[in-house]
């Protein structure tokens, strides 16, 4: 089952610190201590970790919208040192262009990066089918149930087309029903198109139904990395694996190391 | 039961029975412009009979069919002409510096902190001023031609466009702003593409303004010292007790007022498809 991988590791943080400055007291806050973890080409891998812990913090800095203040991220062999296209957020809030339908949206990534038009439009609409939206092409965001908001927001970055897709608990604002569909759907797409993923979650069970493997954080400020856990239920996965014995024993191997 | 459920299927668009398109038009809300209509007849027949039965001196107070009479004498002379065209360069002219001044210039104050810690003393302090008492120093800079009013246009337009754009930059959600940034977007395409049409309602709601102390701008530009135009006309009326042509001049700026805001209330309409509307 395990076969090992000797190609060079997709993403590396060592030692990774990040820091604010706290704008009335002028003081510093760590809201990342030391965090060390390596992700392999076109693996899932989930953060798990309580609110607050700074996982939309790490998530920011590989994005390269937030400088690191100590330790090193690198992503391909190259350090990061701001955003580039060879990734793309999925963010928390849908954060899509309210005045833009969801073809403008869609195509909004690669025509920010120069795509030319028609070339943009044409893999925009490939992606808009691969989340299950064709047909919406002309709706507006307020149109939209916040589910099929996520997934224009999840279109739009794999439109894209990054090297490593960068997913910030992008289901924790739906209802139950809707956020295991979508984590279902999720693996489709990933099982199609094998982008290495980096997903963040407070919610442990979704982080072992989708990850190869899962990232514990401590409580923060200040946080690292408790513990690094392997999940290697096979793939495609079906619901069926999340009534599994042994699901719910990862499940209960993760809480504990957590709750620490 | 077939039967039933296919006439559900295909609901009709419009009902050919008249009591039921009368409903369907009620509850459209078309009813209410006739509601205006009603209450501004009323008032211009007050005003007429008022006048012809003595209540109030003509003279003074003027009568519908009075300034309609005037209006069509005035708008049929060379005069109208002149004046229409110096009032609506000064008007043009004025507010369209002031816009292609103003919407860079709040742009800018939005968004850079340090343009706005410069500018925001300056702008608070001439939006608050009343600025129309700087016409006779214009007067002594630009003469008594249609620069002075020009300069006076601009500068009652340009605060509230800068003022409104800025303000619509800050309520730009950042977190549409951290996704162009995470997409590598320069300065310009985040201008172009976030705080640009993020900005526009407010934009819009600044030239609303904008148009409304322009119209005072000119008028009160041209009571001051001018040699043609619509204010120039009327305060020439007024010293000649012409009421009913004084009048004229009025409903004139009013008309333009409306007229103008209306067709901003269309392009309003065209930026806006995307909101979601009270009604749905
Ligand atoms: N812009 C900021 N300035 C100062 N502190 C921040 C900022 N953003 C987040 N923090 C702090 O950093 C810590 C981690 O936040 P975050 O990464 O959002 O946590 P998580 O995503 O795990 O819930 C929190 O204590 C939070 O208050
Ligand atoms: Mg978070």
């Amino acid at each position: 089952m395990t076969t090992i991988d000797t190609r060079p590791p997709k993403l590396v943080a060592d030692g990774l610190s990040i820091e604010y400055q706290v704008k009335r007291s002028g003081e510093r806050f760590q809201a990342v201590k030391d965090i060390t973890f390596e992700v392999s080409p076109e693996s899932f891998t989930c953060i798990v970790g309580a609110s607050g812990c700074g996982k939309s913090t790490f998530l920011s800095a590989v994005a390269g919208l937030l400088p690191y203040t100590g330790g090193s991220l690198s992503l391909d062999g190259r350090l990061i040192t701001g955003p580039g296209n060879d990734r793309a957020v999925v963010f928390q809030t849908p954060a899509l262009l309210p005045w833009r339908n969801v073809l403008g949206n869609v195509v909004y990534g690669l025509e920010l990066r120069g795509t030319p038009e028609a070339q943009a439009r044409v893999k925009a609409q490939e992606m808009i089918k691969l989340v299950g939206l064709a047909g919406n092409e002309n709706r507006f965001p307020h149109e939209l149930s916040g589910g099929m908001q996520q997934r224009v927001n999840l279109a739009r970055a794999l439109a894209a087309d990054p090297e490593l897709l960068l997913l910030d608990e992008p289901f924790a604002a739906l209802d139950a029903i809707t956020r295991e569909v979508m984590q279902g759907e999720l693996l489709d797409i990933w099982q199609k198109t094998r982008k290495t993923a980096l997903f963040v979650t407070h919610q442990i069970d979704e982080a072992v139904f989708l990850a190869d493997r899962i990232v514990v954080l401590s409580r923060g400020p200040g946080s690292v990395v408790t513990a690094v856990v392997d999940v290697d239920f096979p793939r495609p996965r079906t619901d069926a694996v999340r009534r599994s014995p042994e699901f719910l024993a990862k499940v209960d191997e993760v809480w504990a190391l957590i709750k620490g | 039961m077939t039967v039933k459920s296919d006439e559900s299927a295909t609901p009709k668009r419009r009902s050919r029975n008249p009591r039921d398109a009368a409903l369907a038009w009620v509850r459209r809300g078309e009813w209410e412009p006739v509601l205006g209509v009603i209450s501004v007849t009323a008032l211009l027949v007050l005003w007429q009979v008022a006048a012809w039965t003595g209540l109030t001196n003509e003279l003074y107070s003027s009568s519908p069919i009075g300034i309609f009479e005037a209006g069509k004498e005035y708008v049929t002379s060379p005069d109208f002409v002149t004046d229409l065209s110096v009032s609506g360069q000064e008007f043009v002219v004025g507010v369209g510096i002031a816009v292609l001044v103003g919407i860079p210039l709040g742009l800018a104050m939005g968004w850079y902190r340090w343009v706005n810690a410069m500018l925001d003393p300056i702008v608070t302090f001439a939006y608050a001023s009343p600025r129309v008492a700087i016409m006779p120093l214009l007067t002594i800079w630009f003469g008594i031609d249609k620069t002075s009013k020009v300069a006076l246009v601009f500068l009652m337009a340009i605060f509230p466009i800068v003022i409104n754009t800025s303000m619509g930059v800050r309520q730009i959600d950042v977190a549409l702003l951290r996704v162009a940034k995470s997409f590598n977007a320069s300065d310009w395409k985040i201008c172009r593409t976030v705080i640009l049409p993020g900005a526009v309602p407010s934009i819009i709601s600044g030239l609303r303004l904008a148009i409304g102390v322009g119209l005072i701008g000119i008028v009160v530009g041209e009571f001051v010292a001018a040699t043609a135009g619509i204010g120039h006309m009327m305060q020439e009326a007024s010293g000649r007790f012409q009421t009913d042509l004084v009048f004229v001049g009025l409903f004139l700026l009013a008309g333009t007022g409306v007229l103008l805001t209306s067709l901003l209330r269309r392009l309003e309409k065209k930026f806006e498809v995307w909101r979601p509307s009270l009604n749905s």
